[in-house]
């Protein structure tokens, strides 16, 4: 099998976050402080990203900002030819930082939108203060100038403000949204029964996106990601395991996608030990599913393989115990009338426990 | 929004052409997008820089390919009216 060369990488700087966001992605063994990359370690992993064929360098967390060094980052990424995306909530820019992102070449900004108002949004993200702080961060982004997305994470408990989080990217002037339902992986499977939406809401989220699409062309680009949960046909899981995009995570480990570390046979390489080159063309897990031939049935038959991949490996261990399974979400998989149950049930759970992430307490001495 | 002759279209920050090489070819850079470009999408792109209109881009294109201005602005119109619809592709007038 011919494997190509990566076009985006996302580094997850650090998982430091101010934020305590339920759904967050980050594994729930957080990485410290101490065991993140250097800022010569990252720069030497950019240069390498650009030399291999990545595009797009997303700079995430975590809270990227909470990096220090964040601006030289961007920096060296712009001097190795790399688009920068920074993703952040906005919480620790101030309108010096982001002047010093500017001067250093950050292409453009992703920010993130726990819900439309204080009340939700600091609920949701666990920071009291955070609404007014992001939109402030807002006012300066708009000043200095740079192309903005709005990421509204969407589920049960806000899913009835998307239209105004809809009105507020197009008042921003932000030139794209993504509007992703919530994705259980990481934190965000300690909540489901909090987060999951209805079916009904599923498909209300669908159809206030597609109206909005049109009535919004040439003004604000939608991006969607839907329900999982409550779909027939799985996602493209990253658009093909190992074809198209790489994680770093903040210690160096480089991953297939953020959550492939919830696989235990898998074993994961390090940029600090081996070329990111290397990794990405022979690395144990990056060819672990690549392509077709560790399919099983009726993925290896099915006429959608080149377009689903099968669906995500890490949800397949997750909800089928086994990763080489077919995703339950599709409607073929044996398992589908299973999930479609468990979904109705965590969509009728109790809105009040919410399960924050945090690190784990440290080590008794 | 139609782009007629006086346009004056304009990639807007953010979105950039790149030499990509990798793959030793021309791409179009914006959030969460590279578009790959063929010569002729390269071409007109090029031509592209916030100053002049529509008309004397296909007229410059025209001249330097040999090529009907019809044929020119129309396959032109197409690739530009693609990309402002998906906001990686701005007109000042």
């Amino acid at each position: 099998m011919t494997v190509r060369p990566p076009l985006a990488m996302l580094a997850e700087l650090t998982h430091r976050c101010p934020l305590s966001c339920p759904y967050c992605s980050n594994p729930l063994d957080l990485a410290r402080k101490e065991t993140e990359l250097s800022t010569e370690e990252w720069a030497g992993a950019f240069r390498q990203a650009a030399d291999l064929g990545v595009l797009h360098l997303h700079l995430s967390g975590g809270e990227p900002a909470s990096r220090r060094d964040l601006e030289e980052l961007v920096a060296t990424a712009r001097g190795a030819g790399l688009y920068t995306n920074l993703i952040t909530s906005g919480i620790g820019l101030t309108e010096r930082r982001l002047r010093a992102l500017d001067e250093a070449g950050l292409d453009h900004v992703q920010l993130s939108l726990q819900g439309t108002d204080a009340a939700m949004a600091d609920r949701i993200g666990g920071y009291r203060g955070g609404f007014d702080r992001k939109m402030q961060v807002a006012g300066w982004i708009a000043e200095i100038g740079f192309p903005l997305t709005l990421n509204a994470v969407v589920h049960r408990q806000n899913l009835h403000q998307l239209p105004e989080a809809l009105d507020m990217a197009v008042r921003m002037g932000a030139r794209r949204i993504e509007v992703a339902i919530v994705q259980f992986h990481g934190w965000a499977m300690q909540n489901r029964a909090a987060l999951m939406p209805t079916r009904a809401q599923a498909e209300e989220a669908r159809r206030i996106v597609e109206e909005a699409r049109k009535r919004l062309l040439g003004t604000l680009v939608i991006d969607f990601v839907p329900a999982d949960y409550h779909e027939d046909f799985p996602k493209s899981c990253m658009g093909g395991w190992g074809s198209t995009g790489l994680n770093i995570a903040p210690d160096g480990t480089v991953l297939p996608c953020h959550a492939a570390q919830t696989i235990p046979h898998l074993s994961f390489d390090s940029v600090r030990d081996r070329p990111l080159r290397e990794i990405w063309y022979n690395g144990a897990a990056f060819n672990a599913y690549r392509g077709y031939d560790w399919m099983p049935e009726p993925c290896r038959s099915c006429d959608r393989k080149q377009i689903d991949h099968g669906g995500c490996r890490c949800q397949a261990l997750a909800l089928a115990g086994d990763a080489g399974a077919t995703d339950p979400v599709c409607a073929r998989s044996p398992r589908h009338a299973e999930l479609r149950a468990k979904a109705d049930a965590f969509a009728a759970g109790s809105d009040e426990t919410l399960t924050y992430r945090s690190f784990a307490p440290a080590e008794p001495a | 929004m139609t782009i007629g002759p006086a346009s004056v279209p304009v990639l807007p920050r953010g979105v950039r052409l790149h030499h990509d090489r990798v793959r030793d070819t021309w791409v179009l850079l914006a959030p969460e997008r590279a578009i790959r470009l063929d010569p002729i999408g390269h071409a007109v792109l090029c031509e592209v820089d916030g100053t002049r209109s529509f008309g004397a881009i296909v007229a410059a294109l025209a001249a330097k390919y040999d090529a009907p201005q019809d044929r020119i602005a129309e396959d032109s119109r197409g690739l530009l009216t693609g990309l402002l619809n998906r906001r990686m592709l701005e007109l000042t007038e």
